[in-house]
């Protein structure tokens, strides 16, 4: 059993990261399309409430996708954020903006302070995407690391071609992910504008995702992680045809399901190593060599047995309160705060 | 400068940053809920506006902590690689257990209550504020232990030269934790009493300043009516809040005062130094001091004197007798010498001071007036609270602008009480940054030394930029931040309740959408 832990322990922050691109996923997306979607400033705001009650409890997966590795997995969570500094530093800095600006966007009266806010909402989800896209696609693919877990070779080592693809995968998956919950959450002319969008994004926009699979299944797959591929290529070929018909939700769902299944295929295939180092296989961090005790995550099991279900039912409750679609008329007029 | 060197800066100041918003949501979102569970219970208008004023200022300030509260779950990887190894076995899971049993709590839920108004039935939306606000008095508790366990560590065995967890429940319930919890707990709500006093005291001298209220022939208060938002409700509202306020902030500091007194008690039996270096107290026995002179700074203990000392004091501080001679510098030295070592082994986990002699004493300037801050500020604001307890029974506060800027300014003072507060604790645990403990309850030999801590591989350069990133992206937001408190302030309760400000009969600039069942009752 406890020799189980670890590898139980990798499929949980497998889970922790996937439920991060699927909930959050959507929410980076809208935060872009407020820039590059949104005409006016209504659409802006429609699109901001669709997010409105659900964006902080989205981001907490990635804090929990990141605690759980210190706890579960400390070499992992070590090397990877000290040899991705600068990326992680972008990371933060861009979800920094995006939350202050969400918050304070509607706060004062004026277009200047809203553009600036609009401008900053969608860089920093932009930027958090691609950040968080090249650190995933780099712990699969690999860092030089040295025999510590150290990175050798600057500042820079990380950017390969896989931070690039894995980088340009997630901000494009955002991005139809996003068009796909703003069609089914949005009633209007916000809702056609984005119904468009997703289709015509959609075949384009998962390639690099796919791609970023298929280098590691040649690498690595097996049977069972190809069959993912396949599962995945499928699920996504639905989506367009569900919305094609107009089925909203079929097509948010299958689209959630291509990029799970993708995700699922390589966290599948790199197992049992969480960090490959790209200067010697024998300093690759592994399942096994990274991890905690078997007490301590024994401890974090028990934890995440209550704690993971109890989170994904009230999550999935306030997904149900505010199930409402939001459009423009539903957009209550602002209103101008003044010294008494 | 030395990578070590900014690293420390930047957890430093990213951390201290955090803290100023999180005491501000902690103590404010317990007093908000207590609002509306008032609301709820009697109905009553002005707790309404209270609610909703309040409760709007303290999400405008709830949005910097979450997020500067990411950096901080980043930062021990990114920085501080090598002691992210060394600890991750028991410091990983208060930190993973915080995000998943109180994080997600909290943000959910907030979100609930914020976008709930209207459409949450009345329990179930203020049943969403409590879980939102508990959760974070929660993570306060997870982090403290996480933070306790670098001051004490306990609950594990050495395997291989790291600390291995063996004992949950010892974590958990470290002595050193259980009592910085209700201490840091007490002082969040120091800071949300002075907050509510503050701004309470000028919004009741402005109604005054602008002759809505008046003195009676008694000296007692005379309310007027200015309408709309500015009616005589709108004075029971700041009434309320500032004897609230002053009620909180006098307690809070007295419960800071009894749970310091215990931490003072273990920091004697887990750190000496630290609590010697508070003193300034170079030779045993040492008392009280009130004002020591002498170059605090110099890191020796050559000419130090104490001017005004208090006998007995730091033994009862210490040890709860008048009489126990508490250990200093001079006799401490010698001791940690020949238990830790005279030298930092020559290893190349200690970069470029590998070999050099360690020096055990923290910065005494900053513990000695660390300390002597945290409790001056405290008592300070609490006194002010007391006399402002007192004027207030007239039911509105005098027509000085002085002592509505004092009032305002005053909110301050807790805020740094509680910065100086860490400042002394994280700096008086130096040159450790998980400290040694010398005291039998604790397990001796688990120590690491803050030089073997940071990421070897992370460059110079890398970490100058991330310092001077954060250093202005977090000046900026202050700005902002208070720039819009001041603004939402001025508004008073209108700028969270817009339909106040409205005269009778208009619709609102909505008006043309009628259909109320679609327009949302909240909307960024
Ligand atoms: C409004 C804030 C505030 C006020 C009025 C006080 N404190 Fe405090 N104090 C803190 C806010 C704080 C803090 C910022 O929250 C700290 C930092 C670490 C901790 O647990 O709490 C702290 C730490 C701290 C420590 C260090 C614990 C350690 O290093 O392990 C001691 C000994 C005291 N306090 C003692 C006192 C005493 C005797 C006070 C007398 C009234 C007092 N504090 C008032
Ligand atoms: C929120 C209140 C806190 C404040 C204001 C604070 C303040 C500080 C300061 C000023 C330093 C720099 C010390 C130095 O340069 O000598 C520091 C270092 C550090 N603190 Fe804290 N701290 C806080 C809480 C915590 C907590 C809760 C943890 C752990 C979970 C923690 C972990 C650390 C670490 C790892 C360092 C770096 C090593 C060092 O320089 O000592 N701190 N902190
Ligand atoms: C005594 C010290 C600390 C206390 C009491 C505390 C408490 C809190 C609270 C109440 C919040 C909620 C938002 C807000 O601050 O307004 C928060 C946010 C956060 N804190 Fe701290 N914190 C402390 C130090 C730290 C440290 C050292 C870390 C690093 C691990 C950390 C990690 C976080 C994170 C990741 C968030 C964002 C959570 C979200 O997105 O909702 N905190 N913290």
């Amino acid at each position: 059993m406890t020799e189980a832990l670890p590898t139980l322990w990798f499929v949980l922050i497998a889970v922790l990261w996937s439920g991060y691109l699927f909930l959050e996923g959507f929410d980076l997306g809208v935060g872009m399309l407020m820039k590059l979607m949104a005409r006016d400033d209504t659409q802006r705001r429609v699109l901001l409430n669709t997010v409105g009650p659900v964006w902080d409890g989205n981001e907490v997966w990635l804090v929990t996708a990141v605690g759980a590795t210190f706890a579960a997995f400390p070499y992992w969570y070590a090397s990877l954020l000290s040899a991705l500094y600068l990326p992680f530093l972008l990371v933060l800095l861009g979800l920094i903006f995006r939350a202050v600006g969400f918050e304070w966007r509607g706060k004062r009266h004026s277009d200047t302070w809203r553009n600036g806010w609009d401008r900053a909402i969608a860089l920093g989800s932009f930027a958090a995407a691609a950040g968080i896209g090249a650190a995933l696609a780099l712990t699969t693919t690999g860092l030089p690391l040295d025999a510590n877990g150290d990175r050798v070779g600057g500042a820079f080592a990380w950017a390969t071609l896989p931070a690039l693809l894995g980088a340009a995968a997630v901000v494009l998956f955002c991005l139809v992910h996003a068009a796909a919950f703003i069609a089914l959450k949005t009633d209007g002319g916000v809702r056609m504008l984005a119904d468009r969008l997703f289709r015509r994004l959609l075949p384009v926009a998962m390639l690099p995702f796919l791609a970023w699979a298929l280098l590691v299944q040649l690498d690595t797959g097996s049977v069972l992680t190809w069959l993912a591929v396949v599962v995945a290529v499928g699920a996504l070929t639905a989506a367009h045809r569900f919305s094609s018909v107009g089925r909203d939700g079929r097509a948010f769902a299958a689209l959630g399901l291509g990029m799970l299944a993708l995700v699922g295929s390589i966290f599948g295939a790199v197992f049992p190593v969480v960090l490959p180092s790209t200067i010697d296989p024998a300093f690759d961090l592994t399942v096994q060599n990274a991890s905690s005790s078997p007490y301590t995550l024994g401890l974090m099991s028990i934890v995440a047995c209550f704690g993971v279900p109890l989170v994904l039912a009230y999550q999935a409750w306030t997904y149900w309160v505010f199930r409402q679609r939001v459009s423009e008329s539903s957009i209550p007029a602002a209103h101008a705060v003044t010294a008494l | 400068m030395e990578a070590l060197e900014i690293a420390r800066w930047q957890f430093g100041i990213t951390t201290v940053y955090h803290f100023v918003m999180v005491p501000l949501t902690i103590g404010l979102g317990l007093l908000v809920a207590v609002m509306q569970t008032l609301w709820y219970r009697t109905g009553q208008e002005h707790y309404l506006r209270m609610t909703k004023f309040w409760g709007k200022l303290f999400l405008i300030n709830f949005i910097v902590g979450v997020a500067t509260g990411l950096v901080q779950e980043f930062q021990f990887g990114m920085a501080w690689s090598e002691y992210s190894r060394f600890v991750g076995d028991v410091f990983g899971a208060p930190l993973a257990m915080e995000a998943l049993l109180a994080f997600f709590v909290e943000s959910t839920f907030l979100g609930l209550w914020i976008f709930g108004w209207g459409r949450l039935p009345r329990l179930v939306h203020l049943l969403s504020l409590w879980a939102a606000v508990l959760a974070s008095v929660f993570s306060a508790y997870f982090i403290l232990v996480a933070n306790s366990w670098m001051q004490h560590p306990v609950g594990v065995e050495m395997v291989d030269g790291r600390p291995v967890m063996v004992d949950a429940w010892a974590v958990f319930t470290n002595n050193t934790a259980l009592v910085a919890f209700p201490h840091t707990l007490f002082g969040c709500l120091a800071v949300a009493g002075a907050f509510l006093l503050g701004i309470s005291w000028y919004h009741l001298w402005k109604r005054r300043h602008d002759g809505l209220d008046t003195l009676g022939p008694d000296g007692t208060v005379v309310v007027g009516d200015g309408g709309g938002a500015r009616d005589t409700a709108d004075h029971t509202v700041w009434l309320r809040s500032a004897r609230a306020g002053a009620v909180v902030a006098m307690i809070a500091f007295a419960g800071t005062g009894i749970t310091g007194d215990l931490q003072g008690k273990l920091m004697f039996d887990q750190q000496p130094m630290k609590m010697a270096a508070a003193e300034a107290a170079c030779h045993d026995g040492t008392g009280f001091s009130i004002l020591s002179v002498g170059n605090l700074g110099a890191q020796s203990c050559e000419d130090i004197t104490a001017v005004i000392e208090v006998p007995g004091v730091l033994s009862f501080l210490a040890n709860g007798d008048f009489t126990t001679e508490v250990k200093g510098v001079n006799t401490l030295l010698p001791e940690y010498q020949e238990k830790y070592g005279t030298h930092l082994p020559d290893d190349p986990m200690y970069g470029d001071l590998a070999g050099s002699e360690i020096d055990y004493l923290p910065v005494m300037e900053v513990t000695y007036w660390g300390f002597r801050i945290m409790i001056g500020f405290g008592a300070v604001a609490a006194a002010a609270a007391a006399a402002a307890l007192w004027v207030l029974r007239k039911g509105t506060v005098p027509e000085s602008r002085w002592l509505m800027r004092l009032a305002v300014f005053g909110i301050l003072a807790p805020f740094g009480a509680n910065i100086a507060g860490w400042v002394f604790t994280e700096m008086g645990r130096q040159p450790f940054v998980v400290a040694p403990n010398p005291d039998p309850t604790g397990i001796d030999g688990v120590f690491m030394f803050t030089a073997a801590a940071v990421s070897p591989g992370v460059s110079l350069p890398e970490l100058v930029t991330s310092l001077v990133l954060l250093t202005l992206v977090y000046a900026a937001l202050l700005v902002v931040e208070v720039k819009l408190l001041v603004t939402y302030v001025r508004g008073g309760t209108a700028s969270a309740m817009p339909e106040l400000a409205r005269p009778e009969g208009d619709p609102g600039a909505d008006g043309g959408r009628k259909d109320d069942g679609d327009v949302l009752a909240f909307a960024y």
